[in-house]
């Protein structure tokens, strides 16, 4: 569905997705995960098309797609969300959803409907005629998940849409990307509560200082030295191991 | 309301009223053009006056110099600010212009306009083009001012059309998206540009033929007029004063203004620039207390109205 092939940018100095090579298969859920700064909202905005890339090639659907603008590559069906929300703040939540609407509907009444229904399956049918700035965090990133489902996308690109949510919230969410999932869209997902990325993702790529280092199942991933070292800091994996050993 | 407003030449038996009756249409008509683009897409543009001189100067020079039939130099002149529009919308949105230096470069464009107009022959440099007296509809003349007066009726029915077709299209869905947040827009596909470059044509070709508008009224152009910054305050004044975005609120807005214009030289007189003054003061207290404009304000009264009622 997605291949990325030695995919690199860098900010002056700093290499901030460095050699990137991966592939989305078609129909499943995949996660990203790494520490923070390790670029991973770099690599969604260069898949987006929001950046270019300095070198290599990215493809969708067995098309290649780099360099083309965000609007060209969501008409294909590449849409993404944003780890900080961007509602069209004056708009109400029907008005939002209907902007993603329009990919596919010209008629407004036609794309206003369609908006409520993505809203139900979204959790926000009771809140169709709010204003998008009225909304709990937990409600803006519900919106920013219907906007992008209402573009009808064959692979959606989900920038930590359960961050600063509590428990149930993310229960929530996570039963409404398992839905979306089932109606036969592929998910890529960034990802920092593990809990949602565990229970979710089939597949898992890990990111540290703009690099992958690892890739596997979510559980294989969790116990990989280099991993864990790249979170905790170098030496953590052996040092844990030898606590493990002596308790 | 506009319905109300067909019949006034009608009833109004003194040309001063009609006079001030067409006036306030034709703000309102200007203001609408400018609102199409700041109001609904969020671009606040500082010199539609490069739109509205090209539309007097289209009007004059095309009749007066090329001997065109004065209605099809009408239309002809919202084509040719149409352009302009295209031209400028297409440098400083292709170079991601936006907030004040957008507004920055359409204040450049009528300036220059201006000092162009001033200098070249076939506009009649600093002296201005006179339109011969020539009396007759057919001649977009008319012998009394009623005629004016349902042009410019037509024009504001026109504006009117164009607003609620933006908040009734994919279109105007997509404009009012690119005003709120561009990113999000073209995350969702809005091709933000086009949307942006469409509009400003639209309120161009507008504004285009509110000044072949004046040229007609007036009978003469000169660079001042047309390209001085009068107008351009004038058309985002009057939605700013009746709510930006809003269809009725550049009608509203202009209304006000008139009223609150002829207020003013009643009890102060015929000063030079006292309405210049007094257009600071509005714009200043408006966007201090009623950002939202006229508009704005009703519907925070009609809310608290029924919330004390719950």
């Amino acid at each position: 569905m997605l291949a990325l092939r030695h995919v690199s940018k860098s900010f002056g100095g700093l290499r901030a997705v460095a050699d990137v090579t991966l592939t989305i298969p078609e129909g499943g859920i995949v996660a990203l995960i790494g520490p923070n700064g390790a670029g991973k909202t770099t690599l969604f905005n260069l898949i987006t098309g929001f950046i270019a890339p300095d070198a290599g090639e990215i493809a969708f659907a067995g098309r290649d797609i780099t360099g083309l603008p965000p609007h060209r590559l969501a008409a294909l069906g590449l849409v993404r969300t944003f780890q900080i929300m961007q509602p069209f703040a004056h708009l109400s939540v029907r008005e939002n959803i209907a902007i993603g609407a329009h990919l596919r509907i010209g008629n407004r009444r036609a794309a206003l409907a369609r908006a409520a229904e993505v809203a139900a399956r979204t959790g926000m049918g009771d809140r169709l005629d709010r204003p998008a700035e009225s909304l709990t965090v937990a409600g803006r990133k519900r919106l920013e998940l219907a906007r992008a489902l209402a573009t009808e996308p064959r692979l959606l690109l989900l920038d930590e849409v359960m961050a600063g949510l509590n428990p149930r919230e993310i229960e929530e969410i996570v039963e409404i990307v398992r839905g979306i999932r089932a109606g036969g869209v592929t998910i890529l997902l960034i990802e920092h509560v593990m809990q949602a990325v565990v229970s979710l993702a089939e597949h898992c790529h890990v990111l540290n200082n703009g690099a992958l280092i690892a890739a596997g199942t979510p559980a294989a991933v969790a116990e990989n030295p280099s991993v864990v070292e790249a979170y905790l800091g170098t030496g953590a994996a052996e040092r844990i191991l030898k606590a493990a050993a002596r308790a | 309301m506009l319905a109300a407003l067909a019949p006034l030449p009608w009833l109004l038996h003194s040309d001063f009223w009609l006079n001030l009756a067409i006036m306030a249409l034709y703000y309102g008509f200007l203001g609408q053009a400018w609102n199409l683009l700041g109001g609904y897409g969020g671009q606040f543009s500082f010199g539609h006056a490069a739109f509205f001189g090209t539309g007097a100067y289209a009007s004059a020079v095309l009749q007066v110099k090329l001997g065109f039939d004065p209605w099809l130099a009408f239309a002809l002149a919202g084509v040719l600010a149409g352009c302009v529009g295209a031209f400028v919308g297409a440098l400083s949105f292709r170079y991601g212009l936006r907030g004040s230096y957008f507004a920055l470069i359409t204040l450049a464009f009528a300036e220059v306009l201006r000092i162009v107009a001033n200098s070249v022959g076939f506009t009649g440099a600093g002296v201005g083009t006179l339109i011969p007296l020539k009396q007759g509809a057919y001649n977009f003349q008319f012998a009394t001012k009623a005629g004016f007066y349902f042009v410019i009726f037509g024009l504001t029915a026109l504006g009117l059309a164009m607003a609620w077709w933006l908040e009734n299209s994919r279109f105007g869905a997509r404009l009012s998206a690119v005003r709120e947040n561009e990113d999000a827009a073209r995350a969702l596909g809005v091709d933000v540009f086009r949307v942006k470059l469409s509009a400003i044509t639209l309120s161009a070709a507008l504004t285009g033929l509110g000044g072949s508008f004046y040229a007609q009224y007036y009978l003469y152009v000169d660079p001042g007029i047309a390209y001085g910054p009068a107008v351009s305050v004038t058309a985002l004044l009057v939605p700013i004063i009746g709510g930006l975005g809003t269809a009725l609120g550049p009608l509203l807005g202009s209304f006000v203004l008139a009223a609150m214009s002829q207020l003013a030289q009643a009890v102060m007189g015929q000063a030079p620039g006292l309405n210049l003054i007094l257009y600071g003061v509005i714009l200043v207290l408006m966007i201090m207390f009623l950002p939202n404009g006229l508009f704005g304000l009703a519907r925070i009264s009609a809310r608290r109205f029924l919330m004390g009622a719950r």
